[in-house]
Order: structure tokens, then sequence, then C-alpha cells
């Protein structure tokens, strides 16, 4: 019981009213089924009841980015999309991008290029970045900058982090 | 936030319905700005209806030129949609200066319309605001007013609309279409929102179990010359302190048409159609464009800590203008 206690409703006490909801999620390729009450929030979801705590809480806002996620393969702030909305979706967290032991490619850049300090937004960074490379429409060092602009980092890692994305790219160029 | 009920809606027929049966309920988009604004306590309903899935996701070819971008479609589907890059790059280029690709990736285009003012003291419930409770007074008007606005204003609220997008919408003059319990109307995006006069708890002058379907686009003469320009405190994913949508239509070096709308100045998307004529027939010249900005904001009236943008909004207005024309 304890551990079904989402944060997001924490004190407020009884709800006998509002019900759970059924709600059956693909994460990291993985089916979970779960009931789960309206306004718990993607975000605390995958922490609080998966335990997949890669994903982190910064603001809780859409302000910071930390807890961006891919869902359908798009990247977005799981502290702002509600987990009953999500019935049915494919989520990719930070510890779904490694295959069989091997980092994916922008991981292995985050690590090449020295793009985190503390660490803490680096798994938003980098999901963020497997976004950016999908949609396709960040080429220049400006654009990357503005694509990746959803992404704080309190440490200020920001040209190491721009050097990791453009690892990538350039990777990409030399192997499509 | 508090504990409610939610329910997918499948059909824009039924969420009317719902809708109607309970005061409380309201619909949900993205869930960007209503989500947030439930955890702080600002918004609270007890029945959230989502109505992603009621086939509103489409951007669509309309005889004439026209297109209709559906209510659900999201913030990024519309700025990358064929339809709007090649037909509408204004409106393309003032949803990407909004928010950030995330924000982009979950808010609907219906939302954005709705998303509510920025003003500091509506999301803090220790202070007085007319927006959350006519009558409790505005800690704004004589508190931090910075970013506040400079039109049409009232001795109850001073906050600006937030959105980038409507004010590309306001330069396009965009059709909202809206379906009730009486069916369907369209709403002209100059009639869509409101000034806050002495209710400020309505933004705009949509009814509550109303939903928005669809933003129709006419064809617009304005897709060369055009520009959007966007001033704010830090150089991305930061609200607008000034913005400009500009779009004219130039022939033999003399300026045709011109549409011109600000955003961060008022409670809704700011046009003076009075001082576009003064455009018309002239050439496209920083003279020129200086005349129009100080016309424009003529009427500017600043309460203090925001002052300093209307210089600014004039030298940004100039600058959209300028960069409007060369292109
Ligand atoms: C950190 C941050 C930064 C941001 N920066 C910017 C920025 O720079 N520029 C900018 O323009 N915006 C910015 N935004 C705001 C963002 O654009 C809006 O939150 C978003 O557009 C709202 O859309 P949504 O679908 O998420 O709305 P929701 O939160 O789902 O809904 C908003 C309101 O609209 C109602 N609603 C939703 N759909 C419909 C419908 N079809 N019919 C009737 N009612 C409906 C809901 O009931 C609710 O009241 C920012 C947001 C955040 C969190
Ligand atoms: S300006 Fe409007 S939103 Fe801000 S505190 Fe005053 S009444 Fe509230
Ligand atoms: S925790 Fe979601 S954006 Fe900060
Ligand atoms: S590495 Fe510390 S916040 Fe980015």
């Amino acid at each position: 019981m304890q551990k079904n206690k989402i944060e997001a409703s924490g004190g407020r006490g009884s709800n006998q009213t509002f019900k759970s909801v059924p709600v059956t999620i693909q994460v990291n390729g993985r089916k979970f089924t779960c009931d789960v009450e309206p306004w718990t929030t993607l975000l605390d979801l995958l922490r609080e009841k998966f335990e997949l705590t890669g994903t982190k809480k910064g603001c809780d806002h859409g302000q910071c980015g930390a807890c961006t996620v891919l869902i359908d393969g798009k990247r977005v702030n799981s502290c702002l999309t509600l987990a009953v909305m999500k019935d049915g979706a494919e989520v990719t967290t930070i510890e779904g991008l490694e295959r069989e032991g091997i980092l994916h490619p922008i991981q292995k850049a985050f690590i090449d290029q020295d793009a985190f300090q503390c660490g803490y937004c680096t798994p938003g960074q980098i999901c963020s970045a497997v976004g950016l490379l999908s949609e396709g429409h960040a080429k220049t060092d400006d654009e990357i900058r503005e694509e990746m602009s959803g992404n704080l980092c309190r440490c200020g890692a920001y040209p190491n982090i721009l050097a990791a994305v453009k690892q990538v790219l350039q990777e990409k160029k030399v192997s499509p | 936030m508090n504990p409610f009920q939610f329910e997918r809606s499948s059909s824009s027929s039924e969420a009317i319905l719902r809708m109607g049966k309970n005061s409380r309920a309201k619909f949900i988009g993205g869930g960007t700005n209503l989500i947030d604004l439930m955890k702080e306590g600002v918004e609270s309903s007890d029945f959230l209806l989502d109505v992603n899935h009621v086939g509103m996701n489409e951007v669509l070819e309309l005889p004439g030129g026209r297109i209709r971008i559906g209510a659900s479609v999201t913030n990024s589907d519309a700025a990358y949609s064929g339809l709007v890059e090649e037909r509408f790059p204004l409106l393309r280029d003032a949803i990407l200066a909004g928010a950030s690709p995330q924000l982009r990736n979950m808010a609907t285009c219906g939302g954005n319309l709705l998303q509510r003012t920025r003003c500091y003291y509506f999301y803090d419930l220790a202070t007085a605001c007319n927006k959350r409770e006519n009558g409790s007074g505005c800690d704004a008007i004589a508190g931090n007013n910075r970013i506040h606005a400079l039109f049409g204003a009232s001795d109850a609220c001073i906050a600006v609309h937030p959105s980038d997008m409507c004010v590309a919408l306001a330069t396009l003059n965009a059709e909202i279409h809206v379906l009730g319990p009486n069916g369907p109307r369209v709403i002209r995006i100059a009639d869509f929102h409101r000034l806050p006069g002495n209710d400020p708890t309505r933004d705009n002058t949509l009814s509550r179990d109303e939903l928005i379907i669809a933003i129709e686009l006419p064809p617009s003469p304005l897709n060369h010359h055009y520009h959007y320009a966007k001033v704010r405190d830090r150089s991305s994913y930061a609200f607008a302190l000034i913005s400009a949508a500009v779009g004219m239509n130039l022939e033999a070096g003399k300026i045709q048409s011109a549409s011109i709308a600000m955003g961060g100045v008022a409670h809704k998307p700011w046009r003076d159609s009075r001082a576009e004529k003064l455009l018309i027939g002239k050439r496209p010249e920083i003279r020129v464009f200086r005349d129009f900005s100080e016309a424009f904001f003529k009427s500017a009236r600043g309460l203090g800590h925001n002052n300093f943008k209307i210089e600014l909004g004039k030298r940004t207005l100039v600058r959209a203008l300028e960069e409007a024309s060369l292109k």
C-alpha cells in the first residue's frame, strides 16, 4: 500500500469518490498495467510506482526539462503529463536507451565530451537530445542551442552538451 | 493537485454534453497550462475531459486557399506542417518562438488560445488577484508591474496575454471555430480574447461549455514579407516582454497592405488598424516605420516598472517592419 501512494495525491487524504483507473503503458519495451489515480503525473508514476528513478524531478512545472522522456518517440515533460492520458502509449526513459550493454550514441557522446557535472539534468538532456535528433530540425550550433533550450543545466555544462549533440550529428553524417 | 475524475471523450458532441452536466468539469488538451495551474491551486476541477481523441488532430487544406488547424493539433505539428510552413510562415515562426520543444510537442492549438496570464500575482495564492477571485483586488497595480499591460488595462486588472501563437493569429485574421450546446459558431480572433474591464476572471468570449474545434486561416498575401520579433529576458524558453507579428504586401516598392499585432502589451493581442493605414502607399523606409510605431504607441500608458516597454515596443516594431520589408 505504502508503495502505491503517489506523491501527487499525498496529504490530501480521503478521495473515495475519485476512482483509480486501469492504465497500460509500455515503458522501455516492458508492459506495465496498473491502477492510477487520475491526478498522478507520468513522472510520479515512473519514479514512485515503477521505481524508474532515472527520470528526475526538477521544478515539477515544465520549466527545467529534467523530467524529459520520450512518448511514442517524441520528447515531452513528464511532470505536466497525466499518466491516465497516456494509456496505450510507449514511453522511453533514460533507462531504456542502452541496448544489450551498448550505450545509445548520445549517451556515449555525453561521456566523450564530458557533458555533465552533477548529472541531475543529464537524463533529461539525453532524452531531449534523442528527440532533437529524430526531429531533424537542428543543424547549426545556434539551432542546436535553441532546440536544447528546454533543458536547463544548473552546473552550466552547456558548451559540452552542445559538443555532445554535435558529435552525434557528425557521426550520423558520416554513417547514416 | 486536487483529486478529480477523468474521462477520455470520443466525440466532440459527447464532450459538450458531459460538460453541460458538471459545472466544475474542464476540458484538457496538452495539460501544460491546466496541470501547472492545478498544481499551484490556481485552477481546480473535479472532472477532466480529455478532448485529444475526438477527431480534431489534422491540418487540412480547404477550398479557396484556406487552411484549418484542428484544436488538438500540437504546437509542433502545426508549426512544421507543410501547409503552415508554406502559406503562413509567420505563424510557424511565432509558434516556434514559444515555450520549449518538449512543451510544444504537448501543447495543443486549442489550449494555446486559452492559456492564462503569467502575472506573478495570479500564480501566488497569498496575494490579491481579481483574475483568480474577482473583488479581491489587484496586487500588481501597486506592486511589481514590469511585465504588465500598456494598452487596454482596467482598474481591476493589468495582466497581459502571454501567447506567441495568438499574436500571429491576430495578424493573420484567424477565425476560431467552436461548438457548443447550441451548435457551432465562428469567432474572429479580434473578438476572441477580451479586455479585463470589471471582470478579469474572463480572458475570452468563449462560454465554459463551448469546445474549440479548429483555427481557420483565410488566404493571406503576407507570406513573403513577414517577421515575428520576440524580446525576452533570456534568449530562449521565456515569455515575451514584447513581441510583434508583422506582415506586409509590397508592390512596386510601396506598401499595399500591412497587418501588425503586438504581444506582451495587453490582455489580448493588440492591433491598431488606424495606425496600420499610415503605412499604405508608403515606401518601406525606417522613417515611415518610426512614424508608424509612434502612432501605434500613442495611447500606451506605463505603470511604473513597465515604462521601459514603451520604448522597447517602438523599437521592436521598427525592427520587425524592417526585417519584414527586407525579406
Ligand atoms: C515553462 C513554460 C514556458 C512557456 N513558454 C511559452 C512561451 O514562451 N510562449 C507561449 O506562447 N506559450 C508558452 N507556454 C505556454 C504554452 O504555450 C501553453 O501552456 C500551451 O499552449 C497550452 O496548451 P495545452 O494544450 O497544454 O492546454 P491545456 O493546459 O490542456 O489547457 C489550457 C486551457 O484550455 C482549455 N482547453 C484545452 N483545449 C480546449 C478546447 N479544444 N476547447 C476548449 N477549451 C480547451 C482547458 O480547459 C484549459 O482551461 C509556456 C508554458 C510553460 C509551462
Ligand atoms: S494584473 Fe490581473 S492577473 Fe495580475 S494580480 Fe492584477 S488582477 Fe490578478
Ligand atoms: S521537472 Fe518537469 S520540467 Fe522541471
Ligand atoms: S550537470 Fe548539474 S545540472 Fe546539469
